[in-house]
């Protein structure tokens, strides 16, 4: 019994030694974030000081945050739904009606995924630049909507093949045709698939930084820009710096932990679950 | 792969699949098809009236040319620093969480939080408040504990970034490792302890064998990312000094939006994307064994 409770002692010690390490640089953004600019530079840090709600008012009266902010919502959100509008019949087609090609249609949308989105700057930006698309919302929207577009399809697919066809085979039975049974047995059965199928891609969306960084300016840029924005080495900023990255991460911070579980299968395309 | 259900022999589901095949497909092909044809040519955006078709010279320009070499050997050492990191540490921490102890739930959720952390946030922080040789915390720790703060970034820029990528990515492999592992049976490990394994043969000989699959997965998937990292670069390094920290992705964005030189820029992509595919065929390959089972 004494054996047992030092290995548990152990055990606990060790599993919180790991996770304050691994959570110490956002537990200190947070802290900083309460710091006075002075107090954040400081070359002896302190952990005692009188916090202060500044450095936020600061950030949210600066009228670009919250256009960034809101940059940030529209495009995560619009590009989901855009994902999620194509790729529900798709996932539906092949999950309930699948043919010959239907395996090689799923591996081929994944390879997709593999494309370096580096091979793919040139024309992009040339392309953009052409339609008059670059730092625009609906530019960006369409980008992640179609980077996301496999990871989606993929994540519907397998919720789809666990719903029970017998379900499905009562309602063709009544005479539903696929579209009925689609919008009236399919997405309310699916309905927490869905949700966290659009969750993951709202959160890839929102952490994504190569396409935001290159294809926006001051008129379309999301918040992973508003931050790079703070790289330029120029005076007292890191309070500040804390206080916007909090608020740019806590929201997905929040997602990421209730759909941890989900997660895993969407990111590694059902292979583990 | 299983049969269509009762009823749906005779629908045509072309329909419902075609719009996301379509659209997916232009979107794969224009940009390749663009790039191919790209780095067939000298274009540069500030003399385009120099255009035309150059044959190879784009890609000897660039395979004769040193950058691209050292930006080939930074893009394997970020990929295989990173990937050691999380990967040991990865299996480690996932066989650590899969025990209950005081608070373990907690634990596990201030584990796994780096990987939400969006990839500017986390390379500005630990630039700043963390690696900083003045104001950071390991400064003043250095200081604390009489040594020489280190100038992260000036003196080791490709080690500080491949610190910072693998705090990202190591939750993720603890994520999906400790998925794995939770699905491992339990009677499994019981009935090997009553045969008097130690907790090092059963975790060499039970718990690592049934995590293979899972630990393959992650390789390849954060390889795919790797090889893009973008942002931890963009913000923290620049690149430099020099090309030290310019890994392949970094060169080409260097070539295309700064030089504007879109033929070596492409002919770059083009030797990008290769590399990708490599490792792309080995995941996809192991991805349909899956979706067979």
């Amino acid at each position: 019994m004494r054996l047992k409770l030092d290995t548990h002692a152990a055990l606990s010690l060790a599993g919180w030694l790991a996770a304050s390490a691994l959570f110490f640089p956002i537990a200190w953004m947070l802290l900083t974030s309460f710091k006075t600019e002075i107090e954040a530079v400081a070359t002896t840090p302190s952990l005692i000081f009188t916090p202060t709600l500044d450095n936020y008012i600061t950030v949210q009266e600066r009228a670009d945050y919250l256009k960034f902010a809101l940059n940030s919502v529209v495009v995560s959100f619009g590009s989901t739904l855009l994902a999620l509008a194509l790729a529900v019949p798709a996932a539906y087609g092949m999950a309930f009606f699948p043919t010959k090609r239907t395996r090689g249609t799923l591996l081929w949308m994944l390879s997709t995924k593999m494309m370096p989105p580096v091979g793919a700057l040139v024309p992009v930006t040339l392309v953009f630049r052409d339609l008059g698309l670059i730092d625009t919302l609906a530019g960006l929207i369409f980008v992640y909507a179609l980077i996301n577009l496999p990871i989606v399809v993929w994540m519907l697919y397998t919720f789809f093949r666990e719903i029970p066809r017998e379900i499905l085979e009562a309602g063709r039975m009544d005479g539903a045709t696929p579209l009925d049974e689609l919008r009236f047995l399919l997405l309310p059965l699916s309905l927490p698939g869905l949700a966290s199928t659009g969750l993951l891609a709202v959160i890839l969306t929102w952490n994504e930084a190569f396409w935001s960084l290159n294809l926006t300016a001051a008129q379309a840029g999301p918040l992973t820009a508003f931050i790079a924005s703070f790289s330029a080495p120029e005076g007292l900023f890191w309070a500040k710096l804390s206080a916007a990255s909090t608020m740019a991460v806590a929201p997905i911070l929040v997602f990421g932990w209730l759909s941890q579980r989900q997660l895993v299968r969407g990111l590694t395309f059902g292979a583990v679950k | 792969m299983n049969q269509p259900i009762k009823g749906g022999r005779g629908v045509n589901a072309l329909p419902f699949v075609a719009p996301s095949v379509v659209i997916l497909f232009i979107w794969m092909i224009v940009p390749l098809v663009m790039t191919l044809w790209f780095s067939f040519q000298r274009y540069n955006l500030l003399s385009p009236e120099l255009s035309g078709f150059v044959g190879l010279s784009n890609y000897s320009f660039l395979l004769t040319d040193s950058s691209l070499w050292i930006a080939m050997a930074n893009t394997l050492l970020l990929v295989g620093g990173v990937l050691a990191i999380t990967i040991v540490g990865g299996t480690l921490l996932a066989v650590l969480f899969d025990q209950e102890f005081f608070g373990s739930k907690i634990a596990r959720l201030l584990a796994i939080a780096p990987f939400f952390v969006m990839p500017t946030v986390s390379a500005l922080i630990w630039k700043n408040l963390l690696m900083h040789p003045v104001n950071g915390v390991s400064a003043a720790i250095a200081r604390a504990l009489g040594l020489q703060p280190v100038d992260w970034f000036g003196q080791w820029p490709l080690f500080s970034v491949v610190v910072i990528v693998a705090w990202q990515w190591l939750p993720f492999a603890l994520l999906i490792l400790l998925t794995a592992l939770q699905s491992l049976d339990h009677e499994q490990k019981e009935a090997a302890r009553m045969d008097g394994a130690g907790p090092l043969a059963i975790f060499w000989y039970i718990v690592l064998p049934h995590m293979g699959r899972a630990i393959k997965v992650v390789v390849m998937i954060e390889t795919i990312f790797f090889l893009s990292i973008f942002a931890e670069i963009y913000v923290t390094t620049g690149g430099g000094p020099g090309l030290a920290s310019t890994n392949l992705t970094y060169l080409i964005y260097l070539r295309a939006l700064l030089e504007y030189d879109i033929g070596t820029a492409s002919a770059g992509g083009v030797i990008a994307i290769v590399l990708a595919n490599i490792v792309a065929a080995f995941l996809v390959r192991s991805i349909a064994r899956n979706l067979d089972a």
